[in-house]
């Protein structure tokens, strides 16, 4: 077919066949060349598009941020092979997560978080770092505590299974008191992840009693929020330093509170309570009234 | 099979050799598909029986405990991105490239790599039926992908083909359970038997073509020490997946040595299954003899 071409052309064209030869070389090489490029553009857009770890995936212990770890996952599953609790799968093309990387749901399987990191001392290239040797320094993902209206220690209910779970329990989740401002008359002991001690191991929104888990764990970077730099909080600096930076304040008087608990400043000198105040309903039946809206938050004063 | 294809079935039985048996005629073809199958049944014989021969993929794995195996190809595309592996992956690596540099780089295309099946598969389905349509791309273009790879590699600081790597997608898939790579895997097979003969693994191929660079000056080679004999059948031309390589050695084109030299030839021996002349042989680089 070519040798027909050629004796074609050759007296028209006047070109050796070397000179044939080159052109067509330099035509196929063009031709590889712009599909070469085409394709590696591709994979590399690509790439790019899906380097964002969804908010469910949560990477094996140890991982190293998202960026680096896509440079040093080759792949090759030996984690998920010596995870003991089958918690960790590897991605397939079409999934969200990366292909063929190492990921976990939460609400599926959690992380047992075993003592010895077995998926750690299986990583090869160092996608999960061995500097990680104790399991409760993982950093995974984080808790958030992310629908207040369904959660039922929210609702006022002692449910409390995310805290039981929690294998840093009282660290990593910890029950915070607060009033029940609809019974006015209750605590809600509140579930309340603390990002320092969460290793985002996944248990509590396994565990979460709910169809649809109230707490959930994230990777980090979409869980937490972060400070200025420059911030400082005043009473970490104060407590460093034995005292105020700036010198002493002035405490202005809350008003519009007076005769109740809520609200009340340090300084204010309590002088209701201890007398008139619980019979003072005749005395303040103004802002008990007007209240309509804002009464919740504000105490009743029942006592049993 | 393909029962209503038999009569544009390409000759082969023609000729006067005596007859040989399936064994004589599917040899290397039988060996490699054993090969290829029981590596799969070593990674699968873990999650299937609970008996643990090789554990991970062939991107990189640990057989019984002590022997890492690593892609070099990934740890090259790693190394790019500016990340320096642990030691096992490294050794595993230099491991699996001592082999290939020995025994031949393109090996593993046709006794390791899954790929090579479903390509095989439609090359056949392609002869065949006796399909002529399509394009081929230059089969220079596995080594611009190979380069692309690399540079994808490097300026996006992650192992972006492994996002479609074909090669990995299967194995992986097969070891790890199978999702939407199986319609890259498809995408394969149609590709290779409607639009270009030994399109993928023969001319686009990146990891094909990295394994070819390998297989420079490798040592199991094929040979046609008894060229003499050859009657032009074509045969050995038409069941290769690089039939470009058989000339030289077969015609004594710009080479006196009855061996196939070119790194792209994958060491697969079909030619010499489907030779009735029994022209070709499996050998060593230093086999000269010819008769």
């Amino acid at each position: 077919m070519d040798t027909g071409k050629k004796t074609a052309r050759t007296p028209s064209t006047a070109a050796s066949p070397a000179s044939l030869a080159r052109r067509k070389f330099i035509n196929s090489v063009a031709a590889a060349a712009g599909g070469g490029c085409l394709l590696a553009l591709g994979a590399g857009l690509y790439s790019r598009q899906a380097a964002a770890l969804p908010a469910q995936a949560l990477r094996p212990p140890g991982a190293l941020p998202e960026a680096d770890f896509l440079a040093a996952c080759v792949r090759c599953g030996l984690c998920v092979r010596d995870c003991p609790y089958d918690t960790l799968k590897l991605s397939d093309l079409g999934d969200p997560v990366a292909t063929g990387t190492p990921y976990f749901t939460a609400r599926k399987i959690a992380c047992e978080m075993c003592d010895d990191i077995p998926c750690v001392k299986a990583c090869p290239t160092g996608a999960l770092d061995r500097q990680l040797t104790d399991i409760n320094k993982a950093q995974m993902g984080l808790a958030a505590l992310v629908d207040h209206e369904s959660c039922l220690n929210f609702l006022g209910l002692r449910c409390d299974v995310c805290y039981r779970v929690c294998p840093v329990i009282d660290k990593a989740i910890t029950l915070e008191t607060h009033h029940n401002p609809r019974s006015d008359r209750h605590a809600m002991l509140l579930p309340t992840v603390h990002s320092d001690a969460c290793t985002g191991c996944g248990k509590c929104e396994k565990s979460c009693v709910l169809p649809e888990a109230a707490i959930k764990v994230f990777p980090r970077q979409l869980a937490q929020g972060a400070l200025p730099a420059h911030y400082r909080k005043s009473w970490e600096e104060k407590a460093r330093h034995g005292g105020s930076l700036i010198g002493d304040q002035v405490e202005m008087p809350a008003r519009g509170f007076e005769g109740s608990t809520a609200g009340r400043a340090a300084t204010e000198t309590v002088t209701a309570p201890t007398g008139s105040a619980p019979v003072a309903p005749s005395v303040a039946p103004p802002p008990a009234k007007a209240a309509g809206g804002i009464r919740s938050g504000l105490d009743s004063r029942w006592k049993p | 099979m393909a029962t209503t294809t038999v009569s544009i079935k390409p000759s082969a039985d023609s000729g006067c050799a005596p007859a040989r048996s399936l064994w004589q005629r599917q040899r290397w073809l039988i060996l490699r598909r054993a090969s290829q199958l029981l590596i799969l049944l070593a990674f699968l014989s873990g999650p299937w029986f609970g008996v643990w021969i090789a554990k991970g993929n062939l991107s990189s794995s640990l057989t019984l405990g002590v022997l890492p195996l690593t892609d070099p190809l990934l740890v090259l595309q790693t190394l790019v991105t500016g990340h320096l592996p642990y030691s096992s992956a490294l050794i595993g690596a230099a491991i699996v490239l001592g082999f290939y540099l020995l025994i031949g780089g393109r090996v593993f295309c046709s006794w390791v790599c899954p790929v090579n099946v479903v390509t095989d598969a439609a090359a056949w389905s392609r002869r065949r039926l006796g399909i002529k349509t399509g394009r081929v791309p230059d089969a220079n273009t596995r080594y611009w992908l190979l380069g692309g790879l690399l540079l994808a590699a490097a300026l996006t600081g992650t192992l972006a083909w492994e996002w479609v790597n074909p090669v990995s997608l299967l194995q992986r898939g097969l070891i790890f359970g199978m999702g939407g790579g199986v319609f890259v895997i498809a995408g394969i097979f149609m590709y290779d038997l409607l639009v270009a003969s030994r399109g993928w693994c023969g001319h686009l191929c990146p990891v094909g073509a990295f394994y070819g660079l390998l297989g420079k000056k490798a040592l199991l080679r094929v040979a046609a020490p008894n060229r003499k004999a050859c009657d032009d059948c074509m045969d050995c031309f038409a069941v290769c997946p690089e039939p470009q390589v058989i000339r030289p050695a077969l015609k004594k084109v710009g080479q006196e040595s009855p061996l196939i030299l070119a790194s792209d030839c994958t060491t697969c021996g079909r030619c010499i299954d489907v030779c009735d002349k029994q022209v070709f042989k499996m050998t060593h680089r230093f086999d000269q003899r010819s008769e």
